[in-house]
């Protein structure tokens, strides 16, 4: 397994459980989605496996080794960009490879080389501040990309985006994930959005939050989104995220 | 009928922009010409008074060219140049002491707890007090030579800077800590690449304030404890009467601070490129 996911439990400080003993296995090169109404943990489970958020109990391990601590191999894209505004565009791509004290001119090269892949080559010089919102995502997904991590965690990143922008994103990545099929951990609220993206869906409930049940989503990537098999899927989780379970209150 | 609306859009856009270039040229040329007339309607007042209607003193208010004659005696005389270096002297050196202390310890306390619980009392035991209260004992501990103004500048200077950069440090937005984290920042890595950047507008404005800090106290000090300085010639100038010099020490502060801030704005603007209130101007 890329990420194993043991029987994790977040309590925080207040006493809230924000996950109760949540199991997951992800495999190398799928693209997996984490599917469910705020408050179910899926952010803070995402944010776990990138070693922001520390567990009560349980373990994370990916590539086999325990998180405890923030690192280069689980590149991240959060919903609000988090771009470097000093930086410009390219700069912002190439930061994790200035890190690594990778040689300016090699660096601005490969930073070039994903600008172009997420299509802005034009936009090179140009600050954060200076770009639309679809845009700013397409950095920041090449600045993660460019780091060569080992996984990609994406917390709801295209959730402040117009549904227009929104899908003509949905495409780019996937065209740019079927290149190397990277293990992807992609958290989002919309249900459409993780049947197109995923191989899997992960739906999740809260109070406390848990694993509902995983959907295999076996469409296929070409125009998935006009197949009878994904209206069906999206219904059937629809209606699953309906029916919430009567908990005591 | 599309052509002709093209044509039309075309047109009011090309007349409103001509519109707008001509009302900033306007307004260009109004800018100066309200300076010229505060020294016209000086000029017109102390003429009045002195030729038509005697309403007060002469002596109490120059003309304009009287104060310009007590330029160009002191100029040629080579007191003014002496003042103004010595003056100047003491705001850069103060002030350098003050921007590295308080970016220094203001950078500290922010990144280290046991620093902050230590030192911050101590530092805000010490806001309160203004410098210009210390400025006797100054005197007293270091005498009137140049390291009681150094001392003085140093201490008024010091909290807007260190202030702006606690401010400046605090404000940084954590996602972007987590987005240098998630590409195998170190902590260094965060402090140089992250924290410094972030915080650079908040202590770029810190360090202008305190510059004109430096420069609004300085006076103030030269008044009591100094043999040279603009602050000196104001005040000296006081004991002989010789009013257009001490017109022509205001107005020289006047033009010193107003150059060194068109410098520090094309500064900050330059370094601040990439902040978004800091294009187009």
């Amino acid at each position: 397994m890329k990420i194993q996911i043991d029987n994790i439990t977040k309590v925080y400080d207040n006493g809230m459980v924000a996950l109760d003993r949540v199991s997951l296995g992800i495999e190398e090169g799928t693209f997996i989605s984490l599917l469910g109404p705020s408050g179910c943990g899926k952010s803070t489970l995402l944010n776990m496996i990138a070693g922001f958020v520390s567990k009560t109990s349980g373990q994370v391990c990916v590539d086999g080794r325990e998180v405890d601590c923030p690192g280069g191999d689980r590149g991240m894209v959060f919903q609000e960009y988090a771009l470097f505004p000093w930086l410009s565009a390219l700069e912002n791509i190439a930061f994790g490879l200035m890190l690594k004290h990778v040689p300016k001119a090699e660096r601005l090269e490969k930073a070039k080389h994903y600008l172009d892949l997420v299509g802005l080559s034009a936009h090179a010089s140009k600050f954060p501040s200076e770009l639309s919102g679809g845009m700013k995502q397409r950095v920041a997904i090449a600045r993660a990309l460019a780091n060569a991590p080992s996984v990609l965690l994406m917390d709801e990143p295209f959730g402040a985006l117009d549904a227009h922008t929104r899908e003509t994103l949905q495409d780019e990545l996937l065209e740019i994930w079927e290149k190397d099929r990277k293990t992807v951990v992609f958290v989002t609220h919309s249900v459409s959005e993780a049947v197109f993206l995923s191989d899997r869906v992960v739906l999740m409930g809260n109070n406390p939050g848990h694993i509902r049940e995983i959907f295999d989503v076996n469409l296929p990537r070409t125009g998935r989104r006009e197949t009878d098999g994904f209206v069906a899927l999206e219904r059937r989780i629809h209606a699953m995220m309906r029916q919430v379970p009567k908990v005591a209150a | 009928m599309s052509d002709i609306m093209q044509i039309d859009a075309a047109m009011i856009a090309r007349t409103a922009s001509v519109q707008k270039r001509n009302s900033d040229r306007l307004h260009a040329c109004l800018r100066p010409l309200s300076v010229f007339l505060f020294f016209f309607a000086w000029f017109l007042a102390t003429w009045l008074n002195n030729h038509v209607m005697r309403m007060y003193n002469p002596i109490l208010i120059p003309t304009p060219l009287q104060v310009l004659q007590a330029g160009i005696e002191s100029w040629k005389s080579g007191d003014l140049i002496v003042d103004i270096a010595a003056s100047m002297y003491r705001v850069v050196v103060g002030f350098a002491v003050a921007a590295i202390a308080g970016v220094g310890l203001g950078v500290l306390l922010s990144r280290s707890r046991l620093s902050e619980s230590l030192l911050e009392p101590v530092i805000e035991m010490f806001r309160p007090v203004p410098s210009l209260a210390f400025l006797p004992l100054l005197v007293l501990w270091f005498g009137i030579g140049e390291t009681s103004k150094v001392v003085f500048i140093a201490y008024a200077t010091f909290f807007p800077v260190f202030t702006a950069t606690r401010l400046g440090m605090r404000q940084i937005d954590g996602v972007l800590i987590r987005a240098a984290q998630s590409m195998g920042a170190s902590r260094s890595d965060i402090f140089r690449h992250v924290e410094l950047p972030a915080a650079s507008p908040s202590i770029l404005s810190g360090l202008r304030m305190g510059f004109g800090m430096a420069f609004f106290v300085i006076v103030a000090a030269e008044y009591i404890a100094a043999e040279s300085g603009l602050g000196f010639m104001i005040n000296n100038s006081r004991t002989y009467f010789d009013v257009p010099r001490m017109l022509l020490g205001a107005i020289i502060i006047g033009i010193i601070g107003f150059l060194i801030n068109i410098v520090l704005g094309k500064l900050e603007r330059r370094v601040l490129r990439w902040h978004p209130n800091s294009r187009g101007k």
